[in-house]
């Protein structure tokens, strides 16, 4: 696995990661390294194996329709970094 | 080059349920903004969702009316993106193991029936709602967010690119949200976003099979606007096409205000939605007894009822179309036949005065002051003889604004049919008299002349006499 440049700006701007350019030779070098191991596994024989969609053996776990008390607002809002109104506020969300 | 437009929808159809699909808070609609929320649909670290039961049924019976197949494995998946109308920054949906896939729905076009194929249904969490503090999310500095709607399940209805025109589109979506009203899965309340579209639009030259590069429009939630915005998006890529240009992949949002579809955002990776299996939710496994459970539940459905009104009562394709179009309508028609009136003549009466009272005042068939008993019981009373299909007329029109049973209305209103031979025998004798003329003419041959003294019994008996009687007693005197 050959991890570039080009691939460390992808995924950073994908996670909303700003990383600086003096450390991106660090991050590249141990991303490298980390999909060398994982494409270890891909030395396995999985022919007849069937992709795992769920790690442990259960199934159908369900609650009925039925209404629970909700958070009190201030509650809710009492981690927001900003609020207004009973509202999160955000800013900008599209850029120009 | 004669172009043919390309046109998919993406369905999202809000579930009725009274919880959220993976909490417990409730769902109704209009609460104070951030009422209902709990640390599972806010998103907080440590959390554990369960899915809602209901969520799974009213998506298989959905599949079920749908002609899908059901996926008897199936799972959620996490669908990744930053907009900060989603807490956890990714969308629980499902991916790879639809819950339903491979349907179909027929629509009526002016070419006939035709069958649009459903690619997939899906469940998901809707989002959260934006405010923004500019007048649009553009020229806004800050948004204000209310979560009260993250969570709330939804079903995405995907369709094949089988759409030719708005009008198809239009109607495939209107033949969805009947289905949905049918099986009671969704109120559909369009107002409120029950049902949104989001629609794909390409072009390529007629006679082609290769699709052309298509634009996306979201969140249309009008059967207005998604005609509108298909209209205008097809004519402008015409444009760009016809002046030698190629249409850039992209989302375009719809400005019902300005009529036209705008460039939205074009960041080329900002669709690599890196799905990845939910690790929270265990996966939903559905037996063939359960699949047969949930379709022995399914009510009859719109095509079946329009055939069984056909069948039954000799209606019209159309009219029956029309009947079936909701399933209120369809329901108070039954009620309307199980009061006792001729089915024709209930049909004619539904999209007849009816239909143009409720049009008139924007009511619909559930709000109508005039419930299916009553209009039952008048339809009942033309059948008899008691009054007339010109006085049935005045006396829905009393209906409409007074509750009494129409066998009330009828008699203090005088307008019970005069069947009395010897009381229409004076008004015969009387028009006799007075129209020389137009006797003249019958003897002398022209028997149509007899119209013109009917209409004058009739005047004379404000409509309340028997036409055919009238008649009778006009020639027996006439040729005696
Ligand atoms: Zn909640």
């Amino acid at each position: 696995m050959k991890v570039t440049k080009d691939d460390l700006d992808n995924v950073a701007v994908l996670s909303r990661l700003t990383i600086p350019s003096e450390e991106a030779p660090q991050y590249i070098e141990q991303l490298d390294k980390f999909l060398t191991y994982v494409d270890n596994l891909a030395q396995v024989d999985t022919e007849e194996v069937r992709p795992t969609t769920y790690a442990l053996p259960i199934q159908n776990v369900f609650r009925d329709d039925v209404v629970k008390p909700s958070l009190d607002r201030e509650a809710a809002l009492s981690n927001a970094p900003l609020k207004e109104d009973g509202y999160f506020k955000v800013p900008k969300v599209l850029e120009d | 080059m004669k172009y043919e437009a390309v046109i998919g929808l993406e369905i999202h159809c809000e579930l009725k349920t009274k919880t959220k699909i993976f909490c417990g808070c409730a769902t109704g609609f209009g609460a104070d903004q951030n009422t209902h929320v709990c640390p599972v649909c806010l998103g907080l670290p440590g959390v554990l969702p369960t899915i809602n039961k209901r969520v799974v049924e009213f998506a298989i019976k959905a599949g079920l009316a749908t002609n899908c197949e059901i996926n008897k494995y199936s799972k959620f998946d996490r669908k990744n993106y930053y907009y900060p109308d989603l807490p956890k920054n990714w969308q629980t949906s499902q991916y790879d193991l639809p819950i339903a896939i491979h349907g179909w729905v027929d629509i009526d076009t002016e070419d006939g029936r035709k069958r649009i194929r459903l690619t997939r249904i899906h469940m998901e969490e809707d989002a959260g709602k934006l405010v923004h503090s500019g007048t649009n999310i553009k020229n806004s500095l800050t948004s204000n967010v209310d979560y009260n709607r993250t969570g709330v399940p939804l079903l995405e209805i995907v369709s094949e690119p089988d759409l030719r025109s708005a009008e198809e589109a239009r109607t495939y979506m209107e033949k969805i949200k009947t289905i949905m009203q049918y099986i009671d899965v969704s109120n559909c309340r369009m107002e409120e976003g029950n049902l949104r579209a989001d629609v794909n639009v390409s072009l390529r030259p007629v006679g082609s099979e290769t699709l052309g590069t298509r634009t996306e429009m979201k969140n249309i939630n009008s059967f207005k606007g998604l005609e509108d915005a298909i209209n205008y998006e097809v004519e402008r890529q015409r444009e760009v096409l016809e002046d030698g240009g190629h249409i850039v992949q992209e989302t375009r949002t719809w400005d019902p205000e300005r009529g036209m579809t705008l460039s939205m955002r074009s960041k080329e990776n900002a669709h690599d939605y890196r799905y990845m299996p939910e690790p929270d939710l265990p996966p939903i496994v559905t037996t063939d007894e359960q699949i047969a459970k949930y379709r022995d539940e399914l009510p009859e459905l719109p095509d079946a009822r329009r055939e069984r009104l056909e069948k039954d009562y000799g209606l019209s394709d159309y009219d029956a179309g029309i009947i079936t179009g909701s399933r209120a309508s369809a329901e108070y028609f039954d009620a309307v036949v199980a009061a006792g009136a001729d089915a024709k003549l209930a049909a004619n009466w539904m999209m007849g005065d009816l239909a143009k009272n409720l049009n008139a005042e924007n009511l619909t068939i559930e709000q109508s002051p005039v419930d299916a008993k009553r209009l039952g019981a008048m339809i009942g009373l033309i059948s008899k003889g008691t009054i007339s299909s010109k006085i049935a007329k005045k006396v829905f029109k009393e209906m409409w604004t007074c509750p009494d049973d129409p066998e009330k209305i009828v008699k203090d209103k005088g307008l019970v049919q005069i069947t009395d031979t010897s009381a229409i025998e004076g008004i015969v004798d009387e028009v006799i008299a007075a129209n020389e003329k137009a006797v003249n003419d019958y003897k002398g041959g022209n028997k149509k002349a007899i119209g013109a003294l009917v209409g004058q019994v009739m005047k004379k008996t404000r409509g309340k006499a028997n036409p055919q009687m009238v008649n009778k007693l006009l020639a027996q005197k006439l040729n005696g």
